[in-house]
């Protein structure tokens, strides 16, 4: 049995906070979990914290991008948070972009950003 | 030493004509700088020079790497070492010590000496040689120090706003700046909190493929971390540059202007409004 990762809900955004590095197993359970989360509080948004990381390879980037998209799909926004300055570059000469994935410098700044889009729309890049 | 007599003739011939060669030196090198160094400070260098010379080659003889060059190669070395921080070729500098032998040579070739010149000559050339040596790695040491204060100082970022950095970017972006330069936005970004980043091009010369490479990556960093990049001090020729060159900078905004980019910044952090999360709780 493998360690879960937590999923804590906050009026109706979703926060994943990733403590540790994560295997296949648990991102498949993340994935799994968090769709289930999504479903059962009708939640409008997810903010990831990845402030923990300190590696973050394309495994990790590419399980960010399908997890946002799953959230999508079921009518939430989600925005990646706190990723470290060292974690971009490595990102940025590894040529991940993470694109198609909203980000933000923190929790505060996330959860305000999903605040504007719920209102808004979108913010246009 | 092969042969004693000639050592020794050779020496009394130098010590017996110090004063005459000294000056005679001092003439030769002090035409070749063409007056770029005062008279004075060659006649100093030469006439320390000269006597540590002779002591050396009295208890050395002719191995110039032997310990009793140990003097003559320090004054060398500071005399090469001053030279190359003022600017003078390494063939000005080498030839500092390769003139003495122009000097010597009227005096030394007349008589049966010619062997005793050769061996002095041959000593003469190492110690251009060495001279040669420290000059070049000196300047190796004025060159690195340089790139590396020139690393210090371009890369400063300042806070233009609350919650907005800038990056006046001033010269070629290479790799390792890029390096840098990213290293120190994305920092600050945290540091200050900030959700905008303005890169100024103003001072880079050129861009090419390379450099828009190099901007691109520091851009595409800065939004992963959340923060929205603006590439400003674009110049016409550099805009007509960049199209010509199909580089393509995507969703990047760009603008003319760091005055430009800071109004575009203030707009977009007005029209987001305050961050407010207290409504969801």
């Amino acid at each position: 049995m493998s360690e879960r990762v937590p999923i804590l809900k906050i009026g109706d955004v979703l926060l994943v906070s990733i403590q540790f590095d994560l295997e296949d197993q648990m991102v498949m359970d993340l994935q799994e979990d968090l769709s289930q989360r999504i479903v059962d509080t009708g939640a409008h948004g997810v903010v990831i914290d990845i402030s923990a990381l300190e590696i973050v390879d394309s495994f990790v980037g590419r399980m960010l991008a399908s997890t946002a998209a799953i959230s999508r799909v079921l009518g939430a926004e989600t925005v990646v948070v706190g990723m470290r300055p060292a974690v971009a570059m490595t990102l940025v000469e590894l040529g991940l972009s993470l694109g198609g994935v909203r980000t933000a410098l923190n929790l505060e700044q996330g959860i305000g950003e999903l605040r504007r889009s719920r209102r808004n729309g979108p913010v246009p890049r | 030493m092969t042969n004693v007599g000639d050592s020794d003739r050779l020496l009394g011939l130098l010590t017996e004509g110090r004063e005459e060669f000294t000056g005679q030196w001092v003439r030769s090198v002090t035409s070749t700088l063409a007056g770029r160094l005062p008279a004075a400070e060659v006649q100093q260098d030469l006439h320390e020079l000269y006597p540590a010379l002779l002591d050396a080659l009295r208890s050395g003889g002719l191995a110039t790497r032997d310990e009793s060059y140990g003097e003559v190669r320090s004054l060398l070395t500071e005399l090469s070492r001053n030279r190359a921080r003022q600017g003078f070729s390494p063939t000005e500098t080498a030839f500092s010590v390769l003139s003495l032998k122009d000097v010597l040579e009227p005096a030394l070739t007349a008589g049966e000496d010619v062997r005793a010149y050769l061996q002095l000559a041959r000593v003469l050339d190492d110690l251009g040689l060495y001279t040669i040596e420290v000059h070049a790695k000196t300047r190796e040491e004025i060159i690195s120090a340089q790139a590396e204060q020139l690393l210090e100082l371009s890369t400063p970022v300042v806070k233009l706003w609350e919650g907005v950095v800038g990056v006046p970017l001033v010269g070629t972006l290479d790799s390792a700046r890029t390096q840098v330069v990213m290293e120190k936005l994305l920092q600050s970004l945290l540091d200050l909190n900030a959700t905008h980043a303005i890169v100024d091009i103003t001072g880079v010369p050129a861009v090419d493929t390379q450099v828009a490479q190099h901007l691109l990556k520091t851009v595409v960093a800065a939004r992963m971390m959340g923060a929205e990049c603006v590439i400003s001090g674009i110049r016409p020729q550099i805009a007509q540059t960049i199209v010509a060159l199909g580089i393509e900078f995507g969703d990047i905004t760009t603008k003319a202007t760091l005055a430009d980019a800071l109004r575009h910044a203030l707009d977009r952090i007005e029209a987001r409004g305050p961050v407010e999360i207290g409504g969801l709780l």
